[in-house]
C-alpha cells in the first residue's frame, strides 16, 4: 500500500503533544540516572524554539519491548497523572525551550545498542528526521560504519561531567557540522 | 517584503513535478519559506536495509489503557458546554505498507476551533477562542487498527508565509507504528477545499495521487441523524521494508 505523506508538525503542537514528565524517561533521583542535553539549531546556527524531539532506546538490560505508561492519565479526572515513578518505558518526548535547548533524564543504554534513537520534528520541517545519540565510548556499529569518517563525530555525545552528556542537533550546516540523519523508509 | 500569493503560486507550479520519487515532501521546499534553513543539505544515510536486527528503531514505544481515558477521543466533551461549529466524526484505519492493521497504538490529534483559532498562546489570529473547545484528542487503535474521534470541523486560518496566506482546514495527526521507524506526523484535509491550490504546505507533496491521500472522504453512512457529519480517512505508515520489520520482531 502507498504511504500517507508526511506534513510539518507546524507551530502549534505545543499544547497537544508534550506531556508532563516527557523528559523523565527514568524517574528523577533514581540511582544511575544520566542526563542528555543540547540545542537544536538551524542553518544559520540560530536556536530552533519550536522543535519537538522524541527518544526511544533499549533498556539497560537490553530489552526494547517498551512498556505503556509514558503519558499516564488519571482515569477519574481525565488529567495527566504523570509517569508512575517505577516503570522504565524507554520513550521520551521533549519540546525545545525558547532558547532551542532540550534535556532528557534517562538510564544509560546497554553496550550492544549504545545510543538513543531520536526523531526530530519542527515547524518548517516537512518530514521528520531520524538520528542517533551515541555514548562517547560506543564501538562502531553498522550505522556508524556507513557514515563518512569526517561526519561520524556529529552522532557522539560528549561527557561534560560524570552522568551529563551534551549533544547538539544541527538541521543544516557544513558537512562536518550538520548532524547525520538516517533514512529508514 | 512578504511575497505575494501570485509569486508563491508560480513557485509551487515550478516545483510541481515529483522529484524524489517518494510520497513525502522534499524537506527543501522553497514556497514554504520556513523550510529553507531547516532541512539538511547532506544526503541522509540509508538505514532501510540494515542487517542489524538489534537496531532499536525496529521496535517502538508502546501505549496502553493507562495512557488514555475514554473521553480523550471526544473533543466536544472536554468542557462544560458544547463547542461552536459543525460537529463531525473522523474515523479510519492505521495500516502498514503491507496492509496489516497497527493495533493498540497511539493516535493524537490537534486542531483549530471552528473559527480557525488554536488554543495556543502564540496563535495571534483575531478569530475568537471558544471556551468550550481546546482541540486536542487521543485514542488507541483497536484490533482492526481503527481510530475514531468526535470533534468540530476546524476553520481555515491565516499565516505569515506570504501576503494573504491561508491554511485550508486541517486536523493534525500524530501516529505510532509498531516500529519507531514508522513514526508519522501529518495533516488531514477536508474534501473540496478551495484553498488547496494556494497552500505551500499541502502542495509540498508534489505528486497528485499522494496529495489526494491527505484528503478525507465525506461518508454519508457515518453521518449521524440530527447529530454529526462523518469523514473517513485511512493512514498507511511508511517505514522499513516489510521483510526487515518481520525479521526484526
Ligand atoms: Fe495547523
Amino acid at each position: 500500500m502507498l504511504p500517507t505523506p508526511s506534513q510539518t508538525v507546524g507551530p502549534f503542537y505545543g499544547y497537544a503533544l508534550p506531556f508532563p514528565d516527557g523528559a523523565a524517561v527514568a524517574p528523577l533521583g533514581r540511582p544511575g540516572t544520566v542526563v542528555f542535553h543540547g540545542l537544536v539549531l538551524d542553518g544559520e546556527g540560530a536556536p530552533i524554539p519550536d522543535a519537538l524531539l522524541e527518544f526511544w532506546q533499549a533498556a539497560p538490560d537490553g530489552g526494547r519491548q517498551g512498556r505503556a505508561g509514558s503519558m499516564r492519565r488519571d482515569h477519574t479526572t481525565g488529567g495527566h497523572a504523570g509517569r508512575d515513578g517505577v516503570t522504565f518505558t524507554g520513550f521520551g518526548r521533549v519540546a525545545t525551550d525558547a532558547d532551542g535547548s532540550w534535556s532528557l533524564h534517562t538510564l544509560t543504554p546497554p553496550a550492544e545498542a549504545p545510543y538513543l534513537a531520536v526523531c526530530v520534528f519542527a515547524r518548517g520541517l516537512l518530514h521528520h528526521l531520524f538520528t542517533r545519540v551515541y555514548l562517547p565510548d560506543a564501538r562502531p556499529d553498522e550505522v556508524l560504519r556507513r557514515i563518512p569518517a569526517e561526519r561520524r563525530s556529529t552522532l557522539f555525545a560528549r561527557e561534560e561531567r560524570p552522568g551529563v552528556f551534551g549533544f547538539d542537533i544541527r538541521l543544516q550546516g557544513a558537512p562536518h557540522e550538520e548532524t547525520v540523519f538516517l533514512d529508514f523508509a | 517584503m512578504s511575497p505575494t500569493q501570485q509569486e508563491i503560486s508560480a513557485e509551487i507550479a515550478a516545483q510541481a513535478a515529483p522529484t524524489s520519487g517518494t510520497a513525502h515532501p522534499e524537506r527543501r521546499y522553497p514556497p514554504y519559506r520556513s523550510s529553507l534553513l531547516r532541512h539538511p543539505r547532506q544526503p541522509l544515510v540509508p538505514a532501510d536495509d540494515l542487517k542489524d536486527p538489534d537496531a532499536v528503531e525496529l521496535s517502538g514505544p508502546v501505549f496502553g489503557v493507562t495512557d488514555v481515558t475514554e473521553l480523550d477521543a471526544d473533543l466536544t466533551r472536554q468542557h462544560h458546554g458544547e463547542p461552536l461549529g459543525e460537529r463531525i466524526t473522523v474515523t479510519g484505519r492505521v495500516l502498514d505498507r503491507d496492509g496489516r492493521p497497527v493495533r493498540g497504538q497511539l493516535v493524537e490529534i490537534w486542531q483549530a476551533n471552528a473559527s480557525g483559532r488554536y488554543a495556543h498562546q502564540r496563535d495571534q489570529h483575531s478569530a475568537p477562542l471558544d471556551p468550550n473547545f481546546t482541540g486536542v484528542g487521543r485514542c488507541l487503535t483497536d484490533d482492526q487498527g481503527r481510530y475514531r474521534f468526535t470533534t468540530v470541523k476546524p476553520g481555515a486560518y491565516p499565516w505569515r508565509n506570504h501576503t494573504n496566506a491561508w491554511r485550508p482546514a486541517h486536523i493534525h495527526f500524530s501516529l505510532f507504528g509498531t516500529a519507531f521507524a514508522q513514526r508519522l506526523v501529518t495533516q488531514m484535509y477536508f474534501p473540496g477545499d478551495p484553498l488547496f491550490a494556494y497552500d505551500p504546505i499541502l502542495r509540498s507533496v508534489t505528486d497528485d495521487a499522494a496529495r489526494q491521500r491527505l484528503v478525507a472522504a465525506y461518508d454519508h453512512e457515518l453521518s449521524v441523524p440530527e447529530w454529526s457529519l462523518g469523514y473517513r480517512w485511512d493512514v498507511v505508515l511508511d517505514g522499513p521494508a516489510a521483510t526487515w520489520t518481520e525479521e526484526g520482531r
